[in-house]
C-alpha cells in the first residue's frame, strides 16, 4: 500500500514523539518498507549539534539506532535551512517528494492556549493541506 | 614520523579541550506560549525595557537631562577612547586581511555560503547603514561646508579647500571606521558560533577570556546590556526617523507632518517588518534588501547623470583625496580644540556606531557563514568604504556645487538637516520621482532594520538558538513599533531622544566589549590557524 514512510524529527525534542517513532516503525515492520526520517537543520549551532556536519552525523547515528532497535530498514536526510521555524514547513514539504515517501507519520502537539490565540501553528495540519501524501498524525 | 602524529594529536585535542563546554544550547530556557526564552535574559531585558520606558514617559524632561547629561560624559570624558579604539579595530581588520589567518573559513574547510555575493552585500548596507547615508550624505557635508555646527580642524567654511574636507571628513564618519566596528563583533560572532560550535550570542565571545563563567552573569548582563542598546537604538530612530520621514512627506505632498503622520508611518513600517520577520530571512530581509539595492542604485545613477558626469568625477577625486588627506589629523585624539566638530560629530558617530555594533554585528555573522575571514572582512569593510565613495561624492558632492554656486535651498546652509536630501534633489529634473523614490528608500531601510534587529534579538534572548518560535521575533518586531509610537505619543521628542542618549551611552561599555573581542578573536584565529597546520601533518 506505501512505498516509503517519512518522519520528520525534532533531534531537539525527540523524547517528545516516541510514540510516532513507534508507530512508523510498525507500519514499516508491516508493509515491509523504509522509514526515512527527515531533519531540518539551521546554520548556527544547537543544542544537537555544533556544526551542520556534526548534526548530519547525528541524524545518521539516530537513524541506525532506530534500524537495530525496530529491525526495519533506514535511512535519513538532513535539509538544510537558513531560518528554520520559518522555512520548516516548506523545507518538510518539499522533502516528501525528494525522498520519494508517500506516507508520512509525525508527532504533533495538542492544542492548547497558545494555539487558540494563534501563536503558533501546527506543521502537521500544513502538511494535510498542502501533500499529496497520506500523513498519520500521532499523539 | 609516528613521533610527529603523535605529537599532533596531542595538540589537536589540547586547542579543542580549550573550547570545549559542558554548555548545552538552550539549557537556560523556558519554552512556554509560543516562546522559547533564556532565563533571566528574557525577563530581565523585558522588565529593563519597561522600566525605562515608563521612566521617560512620565519624567521626561528629568529623563532626557539625565541620559542626556550621561551621554555627554561618556563623549567628553572617553573621547580619547572611542577614538583610539575606532583606529584600533581598522587596523585589526586590515592586519587580518592581510596576514594568513585570512584564509580561515567561518564554518570550517568545507562549508559553503547560504547567500550570493550581491545578495549578502544588500543585507550588510541594509541592516546597518542605510538611512543614516540617505540622511546625512547631503547634510553632513553641505554642513561643514557652511559651518552649520562646527568644521573639520576648525577650518574656515566656504572655501575650495573646506569643499574637499567637507568630503573627506564625512567620508571619515562613514568609511573604514564604522565598518571595522561592525566587523569586529561581526566576525568574533561568526567564528565562535561556526567554528568553535558556541551559542550565536554576544557572551561567546568571551569564552577564551573567561571560560564556562559566561555561561553565568558576566554573561547575562553582557548580553542584557546588547538587547536593551538594540532595542532602545532601533525604537528611538523609528520615532526620530518617523519625525524626519513625516517632514519629508509634507515637504513633497501637501500632507501634515505632525504625530499623526508620524504615527501612521511607525505602524506602516512595523507593520511590514512583522510581515518581512514572519516570511524568515529568504523572504523578508534579502528579498528587502535586494529591492533597496535596486532602488539605491537608481537614484544613485540619475544624480550621478542629472547632477553632471563631469562635475561627479571631480567630486570622486575630491571626496578620495579629501578622505586620505584628512583621515590621520580626524582620527587623531591629542591636542584637538575642534570641540564641537569632534564632540558633536566624530565622538557621537563612533559611541553610535559602537552602540549599535551588537545589533548589525550580530545580523551580518548571521548571514555570512561559509565565507573566509578575509573575503569576509574584505566585504564588510573595503567594499562599503568604496560604494560609500561614489555615494559620498554623487549625494554629498552634488549638494555641496549647489551651495557654492547658490542654486536653491542648500546655498543658504542647512535649515533642517532631515530636508537637506530634498533640498538637493529639488535643484535636478524629476523632483517628484525621485524625491518619492528617496523616501520609499528611507521606509524599506527602516524595515530591514527593524526585522534585522527583531531577529537578533530573538536570538540573544533564547539564549543563541536561532530556531525559537516565530511568535517570539514578532513580539520584539512589534515591541520595537510600539516602544516608539508609545514614546512620540505621550513623551513627544524629548522622551526619545532621552532614550536615545541612553542608548548612545552604551556605546562606552561595548567599547570594552570590542576591545575584548579583538583579544579573543586573535586568540581564537591563532588556535584555528594550528588546527589547519596539525590536521594536515595528520593528512600526511
Amino acid at each position: 500500500m506505501y512505498n516509503k514512510i517519512m518522519v520528520p524529527v525534532d533531534l531537539e525534542h525527540i523524547e517528545k514523539i516516541d510514540k510516532a517513532l513507534h508507530g512508523a516503525a510498525e507500519l514499516a515492520r508491516s508493509y515491509d518498507v523504509p522509514v526515512c526520517y527527515v531533519a531540518v537543520m539551521g546554520r548556527a549551532p544547537n543544542k544537537v549539534a555544533a556544526s551542520p556536519e556534526k548534526f548530519e552525523a547525528e541524524l545518521n547515528m539516530f537513524a541506525r539506532e532506530q534500524a537495530d532497535k525496530y529491525g526495519i530498514e533506514t535511512e535519513c536526510k538532513a535539509v538544510p535551512s537558513v531560518d528554520v521555524p520559518v522555512e520548516l514547513d516548506d523545507k518538510l514539504l518539499e522533502a516528501i517528494d525528494d525522498v520519494g515517501a508517500d506516507l508520512v507519520v509525525m508527532a504533533s502537539h495538542v492544542p492548547g492556549v497558545a494555539d487558540k490565540l494563534h501563536l503558533i501553528g501546527s506543521n502537521a495540519a500544513y502538511m494535510v493541506k498542502h501533500s499529496d501524501a497520506s500523513i498519520f498524525v500521532v499523539r | 614520523m609516528n613521533e610527529d602524529i603523535k605529537q599532533a594529536e596531542q595538540a589537536i585535542s589540547e586547542i579543542e579541550d580549550l573550547y570545549d563546554t559542558d554548555y548545552e544550547i538552550g539549557q537556560d530556557n523556558i519554552e512556554k506560549w509560543g516562546f522559547d526564552m533564556h532565563a533571566p535574559v528574557f525577563p530581565v531585558s523585558a522588565a529593563l525595557i519597561a522600566l525605562f520606558v515608563i521612566g521617560s514617559l512620565v519624567f521626561p524632561e528629568q529623563a532626557r537631562e539625565g541620559l542626556e547629561a550621561t551621554r555627554n560624559w561618556v563623549q567628553a570624558t572617553f573621547d580619547w577612547l572611542f577614538l583610539s579604539a575606532g583606529n584600533i579595530f581598522v587596523l585589526f581588520c586590515l592586519a587580518l586581511i592581510v596576514s594568513p589567518l585570512g584564509r580561515i573559513r567561518l564554518g570550517g574547510e568545507q562549508a559553503r555560503p547560504d547567500f550570493s555575493i550581491m545578495s549578502w552585500f544588500a543585507m550588510l548596507f541594509a541592516a546597518g547603514m542605510g538611512i543614516g547615508l540617505m540622511f546625512w550624505s547631503v547634510a553632513e557635508p553641505v554642513g561643514y561646508f557652511t559651518e552649520w555646527f562646527g568644521t573639520p580642524l576648525n577650518m574656515p567654511g566656504f572655501t575650495d579647500e573646506a569643499r574637499t574636507a567637507a568630503l573627506g571628513a564625512t567620508m571619515y564618519h562613514w568609511g573604514l571606521h564604522p565598518w571595522a566596528i561592525y566587523g569586529v563583533v561581526a566576525l568574533s560572532l561568526a567564528f565562535f558560533s561556526y567554528n568553535k560550535g558556541l551559542p550565536l550570542t554576544i557572551r561567546s565571545t568571551f569564552y577564551p577570556l573567561l571560560g564556562d563563567r559566561v555561561w553565568g552573569w558576566p554573561g547575562h548582563v553582557i548580553d542584557t546590556v546588547a538587547v536593551l542598546a538594540t532595542i532602545f537604538g532601533l525604537a528611538t530612530s523609528l520615532g526620530l526617523g518617523a519625525q524626519q520621514a513625516a517632514s519629508g512627506l509634507s515637504f513633497l505632498f501637501d500632507i501634515g507632518s505632525g504625530l499623526q503622520t508620524q504615527v501612521i508611518i511607525i505602524t506602516g513600517v512595523t507593520a511590514v517588518a512583522v510581515i518581512s520577520v514572519v516570511r524568515g530571512i529568504e523572504g523578508g530581509v534579502k528579498l528587502l534588501s535586494n529591492l533597496n539595492m535596486v532602488f539605491a542604485l537608481l537614484l544613485l545613477l540619475f544624480v550621478i547623470i542629472a547632477g553632471s558626469l563631469g562635475g561627479f568625477l571631480g567630486n570622486v577625486g575630491r571626496t578620495v583625496s579629501g578622505y586620505v588627506e584628512y583621515m590621520l589629523p580626524l582620527s587623531n585624539p591629542v591636542g584637538r580644540d575642534d570641540e564641537t566638530f569632534y564632540h558633536g560629530w566624530t565622538i557621537f558617530f563612533w559611541a553610535w556606531w559602537i552602540s549599535w555594533s551588537p545589533f548589525v554585528g550580530m545580523f551580518i555573522a548571521r548571514v555570512s557563514r561559509g565565507r573566509t575571514v578575509r573575503q569576509f572582512l574584505t566585504t564588510v569593510l573595503i567594499v562599503p568604504t568604496v560604494v560609500t565613495v561614489v555615494w559620498m561624492s554623487a549625494f554629498g558632492g552634488n549638494g555641496l556645487d549647489q551651495a557654492v554656486t547658490g542654486a536653491g535651498d542648500l546655498a543658504e546652509g542647512i535649515s533642517d538637516s532631515t530636508l537637506a536630501l530634498f533640498q538637493m534633489l529639488t535643484q535636478l529634473p524629476l523632483t517628484a520621482i525621485t524625491s518619492f523614490l528617496a523616501i520609499c528608500l528611507v521606509l524599506i531601510f527602516f524595515v530591514t532594520s527593524s526585522d534585522s534587529g527583531s531577529l537578533v534579538i530573538d536570538s540573544i534572548t533564547s539564549g543563541g538558538k536561532t530556531n525559537a518560535p516565530v511568535t517570539q521575533r514578532v513580539f520584539w518586531a512589534t515591541a520595537e513599533g510600539v516602544i516608539a509610537a508609545v514614546l512620540l505619543t505621550v513623551g513627544g521628542s524629548a522622551a526619545l531622544q532621552a532614550l536615545q542618549a541612553g542608548a548612545v551611552s552604551m556605546g562606552l561599555p561595548f567599547t570594552f566589549v570590542l576591545l575584548a573581542m579583538c583579544i579573543s578573536l586573535s586568540r581564537g584565529l591563532y588556535h584555528e590557524r594550528q588546527l589547519l597546520e596539525y590536521n594536515e601533518v595528520l593528512r600526511r
